[in-house]
């Protein structure tokens, strides 16, 4: 009987990601653990995750231009998000959910809790849904998210973004990050991006315009990759006695 | 020259305050998609809900996190094709659900059934039932991972290998749901401290 799992996740790199505690982004005080992560060796819990069907989804799923459109089409820059979910070792990460969220054109999020003055768009939800094929590759298309103002100082302003949530196809691979575009004044002044110490992977965040993608006459096109946790098989283990 | 191309794992951002809106949509005020993901589990065996609330490092619930668990079935197995132990799977029961801490009252909860104990590493004892959990929000830069353990099921977690690893008896505690019978429903109160006293185990998985 198989007792330990045949691929595990490389140690997650700590310092291309964001720690805990950001006092530049004021929430976190108080949300952040203050004690040591417990370091966990993979087992079944870490390498197995959920599986989800494409007969989940419905046609309209990754299309935010139609998916919420009620009398007529939403108001903005019409744009395709296109490219890669793969893991560490470059390989496409397979059938996996992707998830992804944003504010209107105008800046204002479909959610009960936003009260920001620029109004609602009747006919766009701001979500949208769809599982990768079998190269990693993903697709949708939507309007491109506005700037808005949220309460961090007195006048912080979050650039254009788009959220994405990865479920990956372990436990361990589960990720949620945020999607900027090439070109955007607002990035340097952001306490968000900021959270992530290290240039690189802030830079990473940044989607790339990909005019060749761009449909003629039609919608813009932005490139953005996307990288989870890379498996190891593990080729040598040492079997401890009476196992 | 030998080159290693490995490509860096992506930075992880705050879900932010409107994680509703993409993961679950009717929270946020809206419906959209034919068929929702949800905090209700079907499956074959005992039906329990577990809840609680997520508290700040002042004590107070947080009400807009996002909470997802991932779960053995009743024979412990997970519905995953990396586990081959030679136990039923229950095609009913994927093991995975999501919800968000309420607006008002700041608690989550699932409806699920309790999870058989699971193979543990190579060489290492059978690890206790447990539920894995996972929760993102505003002021949480990247998702913060742990397990709930049941305290009725003291002989397995005695010897279940992550409890074990967690040496200060208080911090293990913290992973430990506490039984009550609500409405005839089993019902395990786990409640997550982010920071301060009785601060929650987290774990780096």
């Amino acid at each position: 009987m198989p007792h330990t799992p045949t691929e595990e996740f490389f140690q997650r790199d700590r310092t291309l990601q964001p720690p805990g505690y950001t006092p530049g982004y004021k929430t976190s005080v108080l949300r952040s653990p203050k004690l040591a992560l417990w370091s966990l060796q993979n087992s079944l819990s870490e390498v197995t995750g959920p599986v989800f069907g494409r007969e989940e989804l419905g046609p309209l799923d990754h299309d935010m231009i139609l998916n919420y459109a009620k009398t007529g089409e939403p108001i903005g820059e019409r744009t395709i998000v296109h490219g890669r979910v793969l893991d560490e070792t470059g390989r496409g990460v397979a059938n996996t959910l992707v998830e992804v969220w944003q504010a209107n054109a105008g800046g204002r999020y479909r959610h009960r809790n936003d009260t920001y003055l620029a109004p609602i768009d009747p006919n766009f939800g701001g979500c949208g849904r769809m599982i990768t094929d079998a190269t990693g590759y993903y697709a949708f298309r939507t309007v491109k998210p506005g700037a808005y103002p949220f309460r961090n100082h007195v006048n912080s302003w979050r650039p254009a973004h788009i959220h994405f949530s990865l479920m990956g196809s372990g436990w361990a691979q589960r990720l949620i990050t945020q999607m900027y575009f090439e070109g955007d004044p607002l990035i340097p002044k952001d306490s968000i991006i900021a959270t992530i110490p290290d240039p690189g992977a802030r830079e990473r965040l940044v989607a790339k315009l990909d005019f060749n993608a761009s449909i003629p006459l039609d919608t813009l096109a932005y490139r953005f990759d996307i990288v989870l946790r890379g498996k190891r098989a593990t080729l040598f283990e040492n079997k401890l006695h009476g196992n | 020259m030998t080159t290693l191309n490995y490509v860096p794992e992506t930075g992880s951002q705050t879900a932010g305050p409107y994680v509703h809106i993409g993961l679950i949509p009717h929270q946020a005020g809206f419906d959209i998609f034919e068929k929702p993901f949800s905090n209700m589990l079907g499956g074959e065996g005992e039906r329990i809900r577990i809840e609680g609330r997520v508290l700040d490092g002042l004590g107070a619930p947080c009400r807009d996190v996002l909470l997802e668990i991932w779960q053995a079935n009743a024979a412990g197995r997970y519905n995953h094709p990396a586990d081959q132990q030679d136990k039923p799977l229950d095609p009913g029961f994927r093991g995975w659900g999501r919800t968000g801490t309420d607006f008002e009252t700041g608690l989550w909860w699932f409806d699920t059934i309790k999870p058989g104990s699971v193979v543990g590493r190579h060489g290492h004892k059978p690890m206790a039932p447990h539920v894995n959990l996972w929760l993102v929000s505003r002021g949480i830069n990247i998702g913060l991972s742990t397990r709930l353990y049941f305290a009725d099921e003291a002989a397995l977690n005695a010897t279940d290998p992550v409890l074990r690893m967690i040496e200060p008896a208080v911090r293990r505690d913290t992973l430990i749901a506490r039984p009550e019978m609500r409405d005839g429903v089993p019902t395990y109160v786990f409640d997550i401290r982010l920071q301060g006293e009785n601060e929650t185990a987290f774990f780096d998985i």
